[in-house]
């Protein structure tokens, strides 16, 4: 009822604020240039090892029509610490494909995505639509966007079993230049989630003297519906020696009283005409859900129950760096040009209230638990 | 017990906050008097490229996809979004 009113308002003010939009004209804009982007990334840590290829291909139909297609893979091979305390490890592939299309009319660009993803046990299907509207003296640029995507959850070794979710987005957003060197922009976005939102895999656990170990499993239960906001205010700053300094903040917080926030650092600078170095330095911290514990007392001690680590207190930290080399032109073919490039980010977990199962040290006093990650980005891209 | 006082609040801080930003991008500064300040041939250092937060754009789709799945908070990016697509 809730999320039928929200989807209401939400799509006649979508619909006022396009007109609203098309009505403005004034110097047109020009769509981004054609490239194509071929990526390898890797994501090994806590257990897990993804890996697999990306492709990205953008073209211009006309001036005002661009076509962009997308494929994703992940590769996974599981042995995290929820699997190995109560099931196996396991191995899967994970297909995503996109499709967009963006309309350009003098200053108002359009578009719209399709995107689906498919796994054994997990498809989603979801489509989005985006406007955004220069104006002010191409000072402001304001864009809003609506999206819905549809879930269908299976879990492998259970052919009875088949759930279903939705979700509703909406967002908007400024970005604002402040003065010749500083751009600024405010994003804000809801998300409404309903039906099935469980990870049908994981479980609670809870204490239980009648048996030797002295800790029972359960399933997890989880409401049915989520709704949650995040503000994201981001500036970028250009420095008198020709380098870009990067500032984000995301404010989030939702129905399952979850309050989190992030700030990242960044900073791109050009080594002579054909490299770019870039840093980062990002922190993020969560509360729990309110339904979640590490270890319940009893069984079915609530209605709602989760053990997801996700959903727990903790903090991460991620100190990335990456590479760019522009080839140079007799690497390439005619007026191509191409890039190449490597990032690596190390991301370090910290939980405050999920402890290591598989530690010693006794039921509900084992370490807290924590992992980092290594993550890498190898790709080139194309321009042409 | 759960109670769900939140989504109302939300929703309506969501509309409001769109409203606001609509309004103040669509009506323009102009007609408050206001001019733009930082005129087009001021503009060089602001088109540079390494000034685009989005540069390398399939880097910055697997980087959302990873703080995706392992963090709870979403949403607000400023890139499309469509949810995660796993379990």
């Amino acid at each position: 009822m809730v999320v039928t009113k929200w989807l209401n308002n939400s799509v006649k003010l979508f619909a006022t604020l396009c007109l609203a939009m098309s009505g403005l004209t004034a110097q047109a804009a020009v769509l981004d240039p054609d490239r194509a982007d071929v990526l390898y990334h890797s994501y090994e840590g806590g257990g897990m090892t993804i890996d697999g290829p990306s492709v990205m291909l953008r073209k211009k139909a006309s001036e005002s029509v661009a076509i962009t297609a997308y494929y994703y893979l992940d590769s996974i091979s599981s042995a995290s610490v929820d699997v190995i305390s109560t099931a196996s490890p396991y191995s899967e592939k994970r297909h995503e494909g996109q499709i967009g299309i963006e309309y350009l009319h003098d200053k108002t660009l359009m578009s719209l995505n399709l995107r689906q993803s498919n796994e054994d046990d997990y498809l989603a299907q979801s489509f989005s639509i985006n406007v955004s509207q220069d104006t002010f003296g191409d000072l402001t640029n304001l864009n809003l966007g609506l999206s819905y995507g549809d879930n269908e959850i299976k879990r492998n070794g259970d052919d009875i079993f088949e759930e279903q979710s939705e979700q509703y987005r909406i967002r908007a957003g400024i970005n604002q230049i402040l003065t010749r060197n500083l751009t600024a922009s405010l994003n804000v976005e809801a998300i409404a989630d309903s039906g099935y939102l469980n990870n049908p895999y994981r479980t609670v656990r809870y204490l239980d003297n009648s048996i030797p170990s002295g800790v029972g499993y359960q399933a997890e239960v989880y409401p049915e519906t989520r709704n949650s906001f995040a503000a994201k205010l981001s500036a970028s700053y250009f420095l008198p020696y020709r380098a870009a300094l990067f500032f984000h903040y995301r404010h989030f917080n939702d129905s399952w009283e979850i309050t989190a926030s992030d700030v990242e650092v960044g900073y791109r600078h050009p080594i002579g005409d054909s490299l770019e170095l870039e840093l980062k330095v990002r922190y993020y911290q969560q509360t729990q859900a309110e339904f979640y514990s590490d270890l319940f007392p009893y069984r079915d001690a609530q209605n709602y129950m989760a053990r997801d680590k996700e959903l727990s207190d903790f903090s991460d930290i991620t100190y990335g760096l990456g590479i760019t080399y522009m080839l140079p032109a007799s690497m390439s073919f005619g007026d191509i040009r191409s890039e190449a490039s490597l990032q690596w980010d190390y991301i370090d977990f910290q939980y405050n209230n999920f402890r290591n199962p598989n530690a010693e040290g006794g039921v509900g006093n084992e370490p807290f638990y924590g992992f980092s990650a290594n993550v890498v980005r190898a790709f080139i891209s194309v321009y042409f | 017990m759960l109670t769900f006082t939140v989504p109302t609040r939300i929703i309506a801080l969501t509309l409001k906050a769109i409203a606001l930003l609509s309004l103040v991008g669509l009506s323009g500064c102009s007609s408050m008097g206001i001019e733009p300040w930082v005129k087009p041939y001021e503009r060089q250092n602001l088109a540079d490229p390494i000034m685009r937060l989005n540069r390398h754009p399939s880097a910055s789709m697997h980087v959302a996809h990873v703080l995706e799945g392992r963090e709870s908070a979403r949403g607000a990016e400023g890139t499309g979004g469509g949810g995660c697509g796993c379990n």
